[in-house]
């Protein structure tokens, strides 16, 4: 197969490409070029090119760069900064492989002839009981990134490879190292690539909308504290909430930016029986109908968080009501909520955390 | 690079190493090969030897022109916006004025204007390109030349003559500017290889200080065999340029005719009598150059589109931009060039290639 092989300059893309190549195909590495501005972190960096193109030149297969930078604009920066100045607690990494890896890249992919998109994400595509294909969970629970890939659907998972899904974190690294890829011993980018590590979400924020001050009230309206940016406020923060020392914990429950308040309570107030999940892409148009009749899933609302059961009904306006078997912590609205069948292995589908 | 220019650029890269600035038999003739060198290049361009500066190349050569004026005179720099970055950066560096272009890139004259007769412009130094090296338009500088000599005769007038080597006459750009630079690689000689004139009586502060050579204007050990390299291929380039100019005109000509023949929409960025004939550039609506080039190059028809960012992801051109072309359509820009050694078959094959590449990525 002619294979393009996301490569962002880390050891895990690294090793998908070698193991593609190893695997007979004929392969060819790009990195995107995504954030135009300034950034000291994450995967596009021009250092991190370089490893990108220097390892591409190791394993001798040609190198691309593709500028992706308006689409990124579009589908990622702006969307991360409008979500915030609605309250919300948007996950710009998923709306990249959304957006930028699983349709612009793969659609660019598919116009150049290849048959396939490859990345070095830990996740799997397996067949499921029902021999349905599917996001599944990596070899290396530990790693496993199915949460952030859980949108790959319909035939876009017939055109997808994770080569290094099979594999533990451990094994990648000392592949690389076998092979001598500069990449092997890098350290896993953790951040949001436009976000910088000297500035912060504030800084990135504040270049690009007015902060709006709030009050912070308790439950019975009583004012407590007060926040220079509720845009940068959270459900579950209980941090920076300018309260007096020596309280009994306080958390943030409610976030309201149209009357610029921050409501506080107990940790007990976190814990909600049901949410309500929208924009929810299903792995096949089929599964919305399957779950009308076995409704039991479970639940994963944040990157390496633990999967609950749940049960989920999809309402008339296709937005999904999860009911917790147990009662759970809030999930701050705007993050990804994606749902594993019982056997906490395969994506069935996924969406975002609605405000109530 | 010219086989010509690499046979003589041999020896000084064996056995005549010396350092011309020694003060032995050998240095003395490192030495002579760059006199030599000097007198051939000041030969070409029309001025004397002593006018003829080396650089480390056509960046440096611009880098030095203006922030050397800037630096000596104050004042403002001036330039249009779509000069190569190696202009326009230092521009913005020293906080200048960029002025508009035309249609088709070249700066407007009457823009121009306006600022050298604008009173609260302290103008200290005015560059122009004499050929635009993405989308090949020649820049009308005699025009350029009256107007600044006109409003601001104590302004340096430099002119970024890269793209220029290869299709004008060199001394009549020379002629009508007080500095100008030059780029070995663009005819055929060695990268990293420059030249800046200077009109004698004309000064500006030398960027880069050591060891005083080029009579103090650009310090560091000469590239002898560079530099002898690129007298030689200044030289040939000057030789067969009216025949190339004639020989290569007919070929882009057919090059852009026989695209359009089959792709009625594709766009000529500029027509055959504003542009030089080494650069042609087109524009294909609703296509993405990346995916076009990535095609290009897989039949082996090397291109381009615009400029390179430090990731090597190309960037929306400025010059373009500049001209007005809108955004969407700048992504389906491409840039193609033809120089001494392309032959009537390349043209042929060129045609093919593109076309079909276009109607693939049009197909989906």
């Amino acid at each position: 197969m002619k294979v393009l092989v996301a490569m962002s300059g880390g050891v895990d893309s690294s090793v998908a490409a070698a193991e593609l190549l190893a695997a007979g195909h004929q392969v060819v590495g790009v990195t995107m070029r995504l954030w135009g501005g300034e950034s000291d972190t994450g995967c596009c960096s021009v250092s991190d090119v370089d490893d990108a193109r220097r390892v591409a030149q190791q394993l001798g297969i040609d190198h691309l760069v593709f500028n992706f930078s308006d689409d990124f604009d579009r589908h990622v920066v702006d969307p991360y900064v409008r979500a915030h100045v609605e309250g919300l607690t948007p996950n710009p990494c998923i709306e990249c492989n959304r957006h930028l890896k699983f349709d612009r890249l793969s659609e660019r992919a598919r116009l150049l002839g290849f048959d396939a998109v490859a990345s070095g994400h830990h996740a799997q595509i397996e067949v499921d009981d029902f021999g349905k294909r599917r996001v599944t969970r990596a070899v290396d629970e530990a790693k496993d990134q199915s949460y952030v890939v859980h949108m790959i659907a319909g035939d876009e998972l017939d055109y997808t490879l994770f080569p290094v899904g099979s594999m533990t974190k451990e094994q990648v690294r000392a592949k690389a190292t076998a092979l001598g890829l500069r990449t092997a011993a890098k350290p896993d980018s953790q951040d949001v690539c436009f976000i910088s590590r000297t500035g912060g979400r504030e800084s990135f924020l504040g270049k690009r909308i007015p902060f709006r001050p709030a009050s912070v009230v308790d439950t019975a309206g009583n004012v407590a504290g007060r926040v220079e940016a509720i845009e940068l406020v959270t459900i579950g923060q209980r941090k920076g909430l300018g309260l007096p020392g020596g309280a009994p914990k306080q958390y943030v429950v409610g976030v309201d930016t149209n009357e610029a308040r921050v409501t506080i309570g107990d940790e007990a107030l976190l814990f909600t029986n049901a949410m309500r999940v929208a924009d929810v892409t299903w792995a096949h148009t089929t599964d919305a109908d399957r779950l009308r009749v076995t409704a039991d899933v479970l639940v994963q609302s944040s990157a390496h968080g633990a999967a609950t059961p749940a049960v989920v009904a999809i309402d008339d306006d296709n937005t999904v009501r999860v009911t917790w078997v147990e009662p759970q912590r809030r999930v701050a609205p705007g993050q990804s909520v994606v749902f594993y069948d019982v056997t906490n292995r395969y994506v069935l589908g996924g969406g975002v955390a609605c405000a109530d | 690079m010219r086989p010509e220019a690499i046979e003589v650029m041999r020896p000084y890269l064996d056995g005549m190493y010396a350092n011309p600035a020694g003060a032995h038999r050998f240095a003395r003739q490192a030495r002579q090969a760059i006199d030599e060198a000097r007198d051939e290049i000041a030969a070409v361009l029309g001025c004397a030897a002593g006018e003829v500066i080396f650089t480390g190349g056509g960046t440096e050569a611009d880098n030095a022109a203006i922030l050397g004026a800037v630096r000596r005179s104050g004042g403002v720099a001036v330039c249009p916006a779509a000069e190569h970055h190696a202009v326009l950066h230092c521009v913005e560096h020293v906080s200048g004025v960029v002025v508009g272009t035309d249609q088709f890139g070249a700066v407007d004259m009457a823009a121009l204007e306006r600022v050298l007769t604008d009173e609260s412009i302290d103008v200290s130094v005015v560059s122009v390109m004499a050929v635009n090296n993405e989308v090949g338009t020649i820049t009308p500088l005699r025009e350029v030349s009256r107007l600044v000599r006109k409003h601001r005769p104590d302004a340096l007038l430099h002119s970024d003559a890269v793209q220029a080597a290869c299709w004008l006459d060199l001394r009549e750009v020379t002629s009508l500017v007080d500095s100008l630079s030059l780029s070995s690689h663009k005819f055929g000689g060695p990268k990293g290889v420059g030249v800046l004139t200077m009109r004698a009586g004309r000064h500006v502060e030398p960027l880069i200080l050591g060891g005083g050579q080029e009579r103090d204007r650009r310090s560091g050990t000469h590239n002898v065999a560079g530099i002898v390299a690129t007298a030689r291929a200044l030289a040939i380039t000057d030789t067969e340029r009216p025949s190339e100019v004639a020989r290569l005109d007919v070929l882009g000509a057919r090059l852009s005719s026989g695209i359009t023949a089959a792709i009625d929409d594709a766009i000529t960025t500029v027509p055959r009598e504003r542009r030089v004939p080494g650069v042609v550039h087109m524009c294909f609506p609703g296509v993405e150059n990346e995916a076009l080039l990535f095609l290009l190059d897989e039949s082996d028809v090397c291109a381009s589109a615009a400029s390179a960012c430090a990731s090597g992801a190309m960037e929306p051109s400025h010059v373009l931009a500049a001209m007005g072309v809108e955004r969407a359509l700048a992504h389906g820009a491409l840039r193609m060039s033809i120089g001494h050694s392309t032959t009537d078959a390349d043209i042929d094959r060129a045609i093919d290639v593109v076309v079909a590449a276009v109607r693939h990525l049009r197909s989906r």
